[in-house]
């Protein structure tokens, strides 16, 4: 049985946590939701540092929890990076990265030195925590987790702590750990842009309760439960450079059933991209138009339409090939075009952006 | 400036003391301290107020529970009579074990606030890094708590050096046994030889403030980053 397992109810006074969660075995799995929704308490759980009475935990099959059995935290194979960087003052960052990786067992040592380089703190080895900014402990912390080969990585909150500027630097490795790692992560956070950056799978929580699980872009585009990543409703959709065009600094993003146009970020061609695109930069043709200044037009499939935040609004889910797209318009314009599941319409989009 | 023979022998003894007190309640203390700090018991306030009782109470009166306890009637003296060791009054290792209680305090409530102001999160820290409790113990909060059991050290020491009612109930004063420095100087007071006793009490003065300035240069800066 691969993958987490997660199942555990907790009542403290004023707070109770009731989840039951099973999460992919690989990738970013964020657990998103405003603060004291419980995801925090959650995380804590499945780390052992907070013990829900009944419970029970299994990763990649082994079981951490079940009933009378629990395994202490010092026991369980995980990295855990805390809100604050937490290194241990009287440590050099070399002797933080060493702390743990010495108590595991040996078959995992090589990678000190891919945790070091994947972070790129490869010059900080002889420092002091006290001597290190912000953002460099947080990469610390990082690698320090990283180092114990661990067989799930949780992230409470990582860049919370930070300015705008050290979240900026730290994003592009936790990029890269995206991309590289082959162990599960349970990222904690309630940024809606680091969660649309980093996510894959999302776990929506609200008064201790999981309220929508499953993956991101599918996630984004329920109607039934409207989630919104940061102002508006919108998805994330994974795609790849195709093709850039020098003249007009545009590139071409591929992703299975259509591709769009999107101002060049830069990366080169064959390079994993994000984009997302929001409900209200979505409007319904029956026919392809031509004439227009939209640059991104695709036959899509209507599937549902329900309302919206306002009587006077609709919100229609799209299906682009293989991909949910979200929509929204008039109600006039919904009732006007005729919209129903299962007929065939074109999307222009206005405007993707590009978020790494 | 010259110290009799029994001046020397009553400062050795008073550093053998001090040394012995110092060294048993480090490894008495450090735990009961830890442990007042960790638990969540009901019963920690009363442990915690017995703990600190010395600090209030008239020396005479814990000598004179201490005289009862391990007196030949006492649950102590018992014991050590059933161990053949014998009964513990008015021997050194007597005024060892009474100087135990008696200093107990000053060894428990520094390295308390020390491991208070350590925190919870640096041994979840370390538990995430796959060190048990008691590794945490050694080798994260005993190196962050280090200022603290240098100033337990310090007080402990200076405090069983300094003390008198204790001794004089417990010990006596059997020169070479239990005839500590403070002991020494109130036979020469008693004597009238105070030039004696003007000696031995400006050595102690000096000691008393080379430990007090001791403690007060090596105050640990204020914490730096985290």
């Amino acid at each position: 049985m691969s993958g987490i397992q997660a199942r555990f109810r907790l009542d403290w006074p004023g707070f109770s946590l009731d989840v039951d969660l099973r999460l992919p075995a690989r990738g970013v799995s964020a657990l998103f939701g405003h603060s004291g929704s419980g995801k925090t308490t959650l995380l804590r759980c499945i780390a052992g540092l907070e013990r829900a009475p009944q419970g029970r935990l299994t990763v990649n099959g082994d079981v951490w929890q079940d009933d009378g059995h629990w395994l202490p935290t010092h026991q369980r194979a995980l990295g855990y990076v805390f809100q604050e960087a937490s290194l241990f003052p009287h440590l050099t960052v070399m002797g933080n990265l060493r702390y743990g990786m010495r108590r595991t067992s040996e078959a995992q040592r090589v990678s000190l030195d891919q945790a070091i380089e994947l972070l790129g703190i490869g010059h900080l080895l002889e420092r002091k925590p006290d001597r290190l900014s912000g953002g460099e402990r947080q990469r610390v912390s990082m690698a320090r987790a990283l180092a114990l080969s661990p067989r799930l990585l949780l992230m409470d909150e990582p860049l919370a702590a930070l300015d705008l500027k050290r979240k900026q630097e730290i994003l592009p490795y936790l990029e890269r750990l995206h991309c590289e790692l082959d162990i599960p992560v349970l990222y904690v956070s309630h940024a809606p842009d680091e969660v649309a950056r980093l996510a894959d799978h999302i776990v929506v929580m609200e008064a201790g309760r999981a309220v929508a699980t499953g993956p991101l872009s599918d996630t984004l585009a329920r109607l039934d439960l409207p989630i919104q990543l940061g102002e508006d409703a919108g998805v994330v959709l994974d795609a790849v450079v195709a093709e850039r065009d020098a003249t007009w600094h545009l590139a071409r993003v591929e992703f299975p059933g259509g591709s769009l146009w999107v101002r060049d970020g830069g990366q080169p061609q064959g390079h994993p991209v994000r984009v997302r695109i929001l409900a209200r930069d979505v409007s319904i043709a029956l026919e392809h138009v031509s004439g227009t200044s939209i640059q991104n037009c695709l036959p899509a499939t209507v599937e549902q339409l329900a309302g919206d935040h306002h009587p006077a609004l609709s919100l229609l889910r799209l299906k682009v090939g293989q991909l949910p797209l979200l929509a929204r318009l008039t109600q006039r314009s919904a009732v006007g075009l005729g919209l129903a599941p299962g007929m065939a319409v074109w999307v222009q989009i206005k405007a993707v952006a590009l978020i790494g | 400036m010259l110290l009799t023979d029994s001046d020397l022998q009553a400062i050795w003894l008073t550093v053998r003391l001090a040394g012995s007190v110092t060294l048993i309640l480090l490894l008495v203390g450090t735990p009961i301290a830890w442990w007042l700090v960790r638990s969540k018991a009901w019963w920690k306030g009363p442990i915690g107020a017995v703990v600190a009782l010395p600090l209030v109470l008239p020396p005479s009166v814990i000598g004179f529970y201490l005289l009862l306890a391990m007196g030949p009637n006492g649950p102590v003296g018992q014991l050590t009579q059933a161990l053949g060791i014998g009964p513990l009054p008015f021997t050194f290792w007597g005024l060892v074990m009474a100087s135990v209680f008696y200093s107990l305090p000053f060894m428990v409530q520094p390295l308390q606030t020390a491991f208070e102001a350590i925190g919870e999160r640096p041994l979840e820290v370390a538990a995430t890094l796959r060190a048990s409790p008691l590794d945490a113990f050694f080798t994260v909060a005993v190196p962050l708590a280090r200022p603290g059991f240098l100033t337990a050290c310090i007080l402990t020491f200076a405090h069983t050096v300094g003390e008198f009612g204790v001794v004089l109930m417990i010990g006596g004063n059997i020169p070479g046994v239990t005839r500590v420095a403070s002991v020494q100087i109130y036979d020469h007071v008693e004597a009238m030889e105070y030039m004696d006793a003007h000696r031995l009490s400006a050595v102690m003065l000096i000691f008393s403030f080379l430990v007090l300035l001791a403690l007060y240069a090596w105050r640990p800066s204020p914490k730096k980053g985290e």
